[in-house]
């Protein structure tokens, strides 16, 4: 079997055995709460004898280990559970708002990956010089803003000043692709400004740690031009800790974006975790907590293979 | 008529070094150097490190490392001042008309991409070729300089291939754009010397083939001997000498030059044999993880008072030998007898005197100290932790050590990065002494040094030895500081002994294949020696 292959499928194997290990922690986690979902239901005026027999409709008085394997039994086989709430299908319930977080996130990383990879290279090229210096104060600002407060001066300059988006983000099924893109362009202006500094910066970085190389000399006695070296000859040994970071960046787009959801009325996923954190609604917090753990878990998985294939020493060995 | 290509004026070169916590420093790194390169030619630039042969040698590109600046003379390549030139004019002369073979080619090859890439990169870039032609002229280029499966070579990756062919791919590199004039930079210095011979003919052969001019940059000057047609002499940045290569070889006008020739001035009378202070007996060792013997059924002995060469090329074993008897690396199965006693195979069975009387000096004094400790602290250790000695005792013993290895009064409040090369590996030295051991295992302690540096370093070692009657364990891939200082040699060829006696048995033939293979390969110090030894083995392997 070619190494790279073990390696990838190592790292796969790690994946799914760290997933297994999150879902036991948020199960434990929500088990260790005071009180439980009867009693959430019901209420503080519940008697007791009423919440007897809830318990023991849910299936609470199963020992926990019981109840552990058949809510992952569930979860494998796509049964989500039942909101206590409104006593809808969790999966139903997320399979939309994760539609809409995706999108939301996959528009702001196709504009900040690049972009900010290229600032990178751009800061990298003019080190210590003004080009390099207006690209990090501008992305440490952006950086060092809090997301509400971008948010609102995006709404004001980009609804006020020159109308030409709506400040609320509302996406609709049966909306079409362009109308869709329209709705989230602010949102994703924000986040965008929210990321790009930290992945630029770790490209700048990782580029100039390559530039010490000595086979960067070697470029530069070639009578390469600047960024020829940089990107043929420094950027491929730099990705590694690029993608690292990109990817960190991704996780934080699809699990972290929640205020940002709010400012914008953009019904996705992480609005939809804190109204039923808030509604103490314990089968939709776990749910959604092990598909953010998925998400972090796949997406670093991911850096690692891009990681291990973009390294020639494992791809071709002696 | 010959043409001249290259002419260097007056040439001057300063640099600004920002040393923490001071203000920046100015300091001049060539100065007043004038030489001329004609077509087709070879000049050899030789000094010790920081004579100023390499940034020489990049000034014909106009290239200054680091903040390197060319700032006085005239640089004229085809007539042309290139001092002058524009960052432009500049890309468009690097890797066309002057190119460049680095020392290290494992480290100048970039390791993410494929070696005919880099090969045919200037000629692509410099639009000199289409792809076809370029990697037509490539592939004769490995063909040329001896690569195996030259249509194949490129497409590996660096990392695919051995030291001995990267250099020569590097030299193809420089070649494939068709330049006039390519830079040698130490080429063969970081080679095994069995190597350095092949990848010298392959280099002087394709210089001889291509007809291009060349700059050869080295320390050793038996090297340049062999290639070059005249040879300048550089000393901290000025001209010592310059003349033809006959002229400086066999008839040196100044006195640093004569030193240079006439280096390896040592003389040690061979030590008879004796009771060993270690016994080495059949040890064989792997490294964990791995089933690969490096060691295979060793046995040598060292007596009191004596030095043990261990030679053979990287990869031997030699190093594996010094960590299997300091204990780093438990040997498979075997026996280590030190002082007497027989040895725990792991470090951690060992008492404080196992340890005390057994020190090492590695090769690379830089990273054997910590570069935030004092001198007089770094030596100072092994007196508290060995024999608990503290004030005006220990700045006693202190000094003692500081004049055996000739360093005077004030150097133990200096740091290590304020010391040259040869002072760190004394201090070094000072610190294996300390322990008052019965053995010092030395690994390659003069490889990074300047010839005359070394030198000095050698005769410190013979002399504390007379003085302490410490043996020592010297690990080396140079034949030259062999025959200097050792009593016994024991000659290491995959992980095997492969010759073991006296020094005077071991060195006179007959000999085994490899040693005479090893011996032939060492550089002398006069014209015509390469072509000798080449057409000697022709006919050797002709002969079979």
């Amino acid at each position: 079997m070619h190494p790279v292959l073990k390696l990838v499928a190592q790292r796969i194997a790690l994946g799914l055995l760290l997933l297994l290990a999150v879902s036991v922690v948020i199960f434990a986690g929500t088990e260790a709460l005071p009180g439980d979902v009867a009693s959430a239901i019901l209420g503080q005026s519940a008697t007791p004898e009423a919440l007897a027999n809830l318990r023991d409709k849910l299936g609470l008085n199963e020992p926990a280990l019981y109840r552990y394997f058949s809510w992952l039994g569930g979860v494998l086989t796509g049964d989500l559970g039942t909101a206590l709430t409104n006593g809808q299908d969790i999966a139903q319930a997320i399979g939309q708002r994760l539609g809409n977080t995706i999108f939301l996130a996959a528009c702001a990383a196709v504009i900040s990956v690049p972009l900010a990879i290229l600032l990178g290279l751009v800061a990298a090229r003019y080190a210590g010089r003004w080009p390099d210096k207006l690209i990090s104060g501008i992305t440490l600002s952006t950086i060092s803003l809090p997301e509400f407060v971008a948010a609102y001066f995006v709404i004001y300059l980009l609804t006020q000043l020159i109308p030409i988006f709506n400040p609320v983000a509302m996406v609709f099924p049966g909306m079409g692709f362009w109308e869709k893109l329209h709705a989230v362009a602010l949102p994703v202006i924000v986040l965008v400004l929210v990321v790009l500094a930290h992945m630029m910066r770790m490209t700048r970085a990782a580029i100039l740690n390559v530039m010490q190389s000595a086979y960067i000399e070697t470029a530069e006695l070639k009578g390469l031009s600047p960024m020829q070296v940089i990107w043929k000859h420094a950027f491929p040994n730099a990705i590694a800790p690029i993608v690292s970071v990109v990817v960190l960046n991704l996780a934080y787009l699809v699990v972290g974006v929640v205020v940002v959801e709010v400012v914008f009325s953009y019904n996705a996923l992480g609005q939809y975790l804190v109204d039923h954190v808030s509604k103490r609604d314990l089968p939709v917090v776990q749910a959604v907590g092990l598909i953010f753990a998925a998400v972090y878990i796949g997406l670093n998985i991911l850096a690692d293979v891009i990681s291990i294939v973009a390294n020639p020493r494992l791809r071709h060995p002696k | 008529m010959p043409e001249t290509l290259l002419e260097i004026k007056n040439l001057k070169i300063e640099a600004t070094s920002y040393p923490p916590g001071e203000p920046p420093r100015h300091v001049t790194l060539v100065e007043d150097v004038s030489v001329s390169v004609e077509k087709g030619k070879v000049l050899g630039l030789i000094g010790e490190s920081g004579a100023g042969k390499s940034t020489i040698g990049l000034s014909a590109m106009a290239y200054g490392r680091g903040g390197v600046r060319l700032t006085g003379g005239q640089i004229l390549l085809n007539g042309r001042d290139i001092r002058q030139a524009g960052a432009g004019a500049l890309r468009a002369l690097r890797g066309r008309e002057v190119t460049y073979v680095a020392q290290s080619a494992a480290a100048a090859f970039n390791p993410a991409r494929r070696l005919m890439e880099q090969v045919i990169e200037t000629s692509l870039s410099h639009g000199l070729m289409s792809k076809a032609e370029a990697e037509a002229r490539a592939k004769s280029l490995f063909a040329q300089l001896g690569l195996p499966n030259p249509d194949t070579f490129g497409e590996r990756y660096p990392h695919q291939v051995s030291g001995g062919q990267l250099q020569r791919a590097m030299t193809a590199m420089a070649l494939c754009p068709k330049p006039d004039l390519v830079i040698f930079d130490e080429p063969t210095t970081a080679l095994d010397v069995t190597t350095q011979i092949d990848v010298l003919a392959a280099i002087k052969r394709a210089i001889h083939e291509t007809g291009v001019a060349a700059l050869y940059i080295t320390h050793d000057l038996a090297v340049v001997a062999q290639v070059a047609d005249d040879i300048l002499v550089l000393r901290h940045g000025k001209k010592v000498e310059y003349g033809t290569t006959d002229q400086i070889i066999n008839t040196p006008r100044e006195d640093y030059t004569r030193a240079l020739v006439s280096v390896r001035s040592i003389d040690h009378a061979e030590k008879g044999p004796a009771a060993p202070v270690l016994s080495v007996a059949n040890v064989t060792a792997r490294y964990r993880g791995t089933n690969f013997d490096v060691l295979k059924n060793v046995t040598v002995d060292l007596a009191p008072g004596q030095t043990l060469a261990v030679v053979g090329e990287s990869g031997s074993g030699k190093s594996t030998l010094a960590r299997a008897i300091t204990g780093l690396l438990p040997p498979g199965q075997g026996r280590i007898t030190f002082a007497g006693r027989t040895l725990s195979a792991d470090l951690a069975g060992r008492t404080k005197d196992d340890l005390r009387e057994l020190q090492m000096i590695y090769q690379m004094a830089d990273t054997a100290m910590n570069p935030r400790q004092t001198v007089g602290t770094i030596i100072g250790r092994p007196l508290e932790f060995y024999f608990g000695l503290k004030g005006e005792a220990k700045r006693k013993r202190l000094q003692e050590l500081l004049e055996q290895i000739e360093m005077g009064k004030g150097y133990e409040n200096r740091y290590p990065a304020e010391l040259s090369g040869g002072q760190k590996q004394r201090v070094c030295i000072a610190r294996a002494l300390a322990a008052k051991p019965k053995l010092i295992i030395c690994d390659e302690v003069t490889s990074a040094l300047d010839p005359l540096v070394a030198d000095g370093i050698l005769k410190l070692l013979l002399n504390l030895q007379a003085q302490e009657g410490v043996a020592y364990l010297f690990i080396t891939h140079d034949l030259a500081t062999v025959r200097a200082i050792a009593d016994r040699i024991a000659v290491m060829f995959k992980g095997q002994v492969v010759r073991y006696g006296q020094k005077s048995d071991v060195l006179a033939p007959p000999f085994d294949d490899y040693t005479d293979l090893l011996l032939s390969s060492v550089p002398e110090m006069r014209l015509g020696w390469l072509e000798q030894v080449l057409a000697h083995r022709k006919m050797e392997s002709a002969g079979n």
